[in-house]
């Protein structure tokens, strides 16, 4: 066997060795707060498969998708004008450092007060909570593109829009999917949070309102499935990443 | 056809400011090559940043037919030393020396052409859609070259172009640039410190002191063309002019050096 290929073996077995160990951990062990994972499974397939799939599942994903598209159109648009503006940069850098230092769930009960419980103040907290780390890894890189690269557009005279599009944000590209990783998955933690408080439907809720009814086994259901939309937006994130910056580690493993 | 008059550059302010450039003054005519060359850190870049419209002087002017240089004019191109640092990784080749093209008023389907004479004519046809790193430093410095043909300028400049590229290469690299030279008329400023490279290219060679940097001495190239790299370099004459541009250079450095308190 290659090595390759024990790897990819090693890969997958070592998941399916740590749910064998839990399923046969929980199944004889009658604990109420750790229901057999055959149990859990089952509910799995009740809840979500597809009985609650329209009610919470897809309420869930689209104001995550809501929130995240909104830091990103946010944090992108902001930080490219930050990133070449030496002065506005410093500026706006001690009033972005402050309210990045506010934990977004602390912003739950404004939200509500200005959106009230709908949608509105969940996309808002997800986009508030996203929004950091996209903006300033996007100033970074806007700020610190190869000052080569800029004076050849200068030399061969290359519209504002076209260095934008075709130089500046390409050359920042990997420092804002770095950003734009880490939004991922603080989108997701966001998304639970603010359906745990002052909502009607939702994952979060689900999860709430299964504890609160004693149904642990649903609540662990709901639990694995944030576990696995976690992993699966991770994999789209890498698959779209790879495809955009292929030229980057293609430039990063000639240069080495 | 490029007029450099009394450029001066001072860095910083006050007690601060270094004087870069003290005094500069030199013409280029139509479709000569001149090589500018002077002691490493006398101001070479930033003199051809100066002349290119990239950085402005403190003091004098350029002028390009006429008219002053404020900004980077449309009939001028430059290749950079760093070659690695002035192609788009994410473009293709191709890309790379179509991109400057996108601004002229030119039909898609004659870009395309031009891009593709542009690489034949640096040696580098099939290899449009490889990316700029897949290719040797070389290879680079030559799609570099191309993207500045392929612009149609009349003026190039060359900043150190082959600077870091291995001597086989450096000298194929010279052949080219002066074949291409020959094939386009275009007229070309190549800045340099290595004083064979000013001597077998140019027409004529502006020496530079070191800092602050004045014009050391202009001299001309008589030598026969088209220029070979054995049998131009076995002239006598060749030998003259190369020792002549040495001592010039190295003069100053001596004069400063009689200068240096004797503690130091």
């Amino acid at each position: 066997m290659s090595r390759r290929a024990l790897l990819v073996t090693v890969e997958i077995a070592t998941p399916l060795a740590v749910l064998a160990i839990i399923w046969i951990w929980t199944a004889g062990a009658e604990s109420y707060y750790f229901p057999p994972l055959a149990d859990v499974l089952s509910a799995f397939g009740d809840t979500w498969v597809f009985e609650r799939f329209t009610s919470d599942v897809v309420p869930s994903v689209s104001r995550l998708a809501a929130g995240y598209a909104l830091a990103v159109v946010l944090g992108m648009s902001l930080g490219v004008v930050l990133g070449q503006q030496r002065t506005l940069r410093r500026m706006a850098t001690p009033v972005i450092e402050f309210l990045r230092a506010i934990p977004p769930p602390a912003l739950v009960p404004f939200a509500i007060l200005v959106f009230g419980v709908e949608n509105d103040a969940k996309i808002f907290l997800i986009a508030i909570g996203c929004v950091f780390p996209i903006l300033l890894n996007t100033i970074d890189g806007v700020a610190g593109v190869e000052p080569t690269l800029l004076d050849t557009t200068r030399v061969y005279r290359i519209g504002r829009l076209d260095r934008l599009r075709y130089v500046v944000l390409p050359a920042a590209a990997p420092q804002i999917f770095a950003g734009m990783r880490t939004s991922l998955s603080l989108s997701l933690i966001l998304m639970v949070i603010s359906e745990m408080v002052a909502s009607t439907n939702g994952i979060g809720y689900f999860i709430l309102q299964s504890q609160r009814s004693f149904a642990i086994t649903e609540m662990w259901s709901g639990i694995l499935l944030l576990g696995l939309l976690g992993y699966l937006f991770n994999a789209i994130f890498t698959l779209v990443e790879r495809r955009i910056l292929a030229w980057h580690r293609g430039a990063r493993a000639g240069a080495g | 056809m490029l007029t450099v008059s009394h450029i001066s550059k001072t860095y910083g302010t006050g007690e601060q400011a270094t004087q870069a450039i003290a005094d500069v003054s030199f013409e280029v005519g139509r479709e000569e090559f001149v090589c500018i060359v002077g002691p490493s850190g006398c101001g070479k870049t930033t003199l051809l940043r100066i002349m290119s419209g990239l950085l402005s002087a403190s003091g004098g002017s350029v002028e390009l037919e006429g008219g002053a240089v404020a900004a980077p004019p449309e009939r001028m191109a430059l290749v950079f030393q760093d070659y690695s640092r002035s192609l788009f990784p994410w473009m293709t080749v191709a890309a790379n020396v179509d991109f400057p093209l996108r601004r002229k008023a030119i039909a898609k389907g004659d870009r395309r052409q031009a891009v593709e004479e542009a690489l034949a004519s640096v040696g580098l046809e099939g290899f449009g859609a490889r990316y700029p790193w897949q290719l040797s430093g070389g290879m680079q410095q030559r799609v570099a070259i191309a993207r500045g043909l392929a612009y149609r300028p009349e003026i190039l400049l060359m900043d150190e172009p082959f600077a870091s590229v291995d001597a086989q290469t450096r000298a194929d690299l010279e052949d080219l640039v002066l074949r291409l030279r020959h094939d386009y008329g275009v007229t070309i400023v190549f800045v340099t410190h290595d004083i064979d490279e000013s001597v077998y290219l140019a027409d004529r060679v502006v020496i530079l002191s070191s800092r602050p940097t004045i014009v050391q001495e202009t001299l001309d190239v008589p030598l026969p063309r088209p220029r070979d790299q054995v049998t131009t370099k076995e002239l006598a004459e060749f030998a003259q002019l190369r020792a002549h541009v040495y001592r010039a250079i190295k003069r100053p450095d001596r004069d400063q050096l009689d200068q240096v308190p004797a503690t130091r």
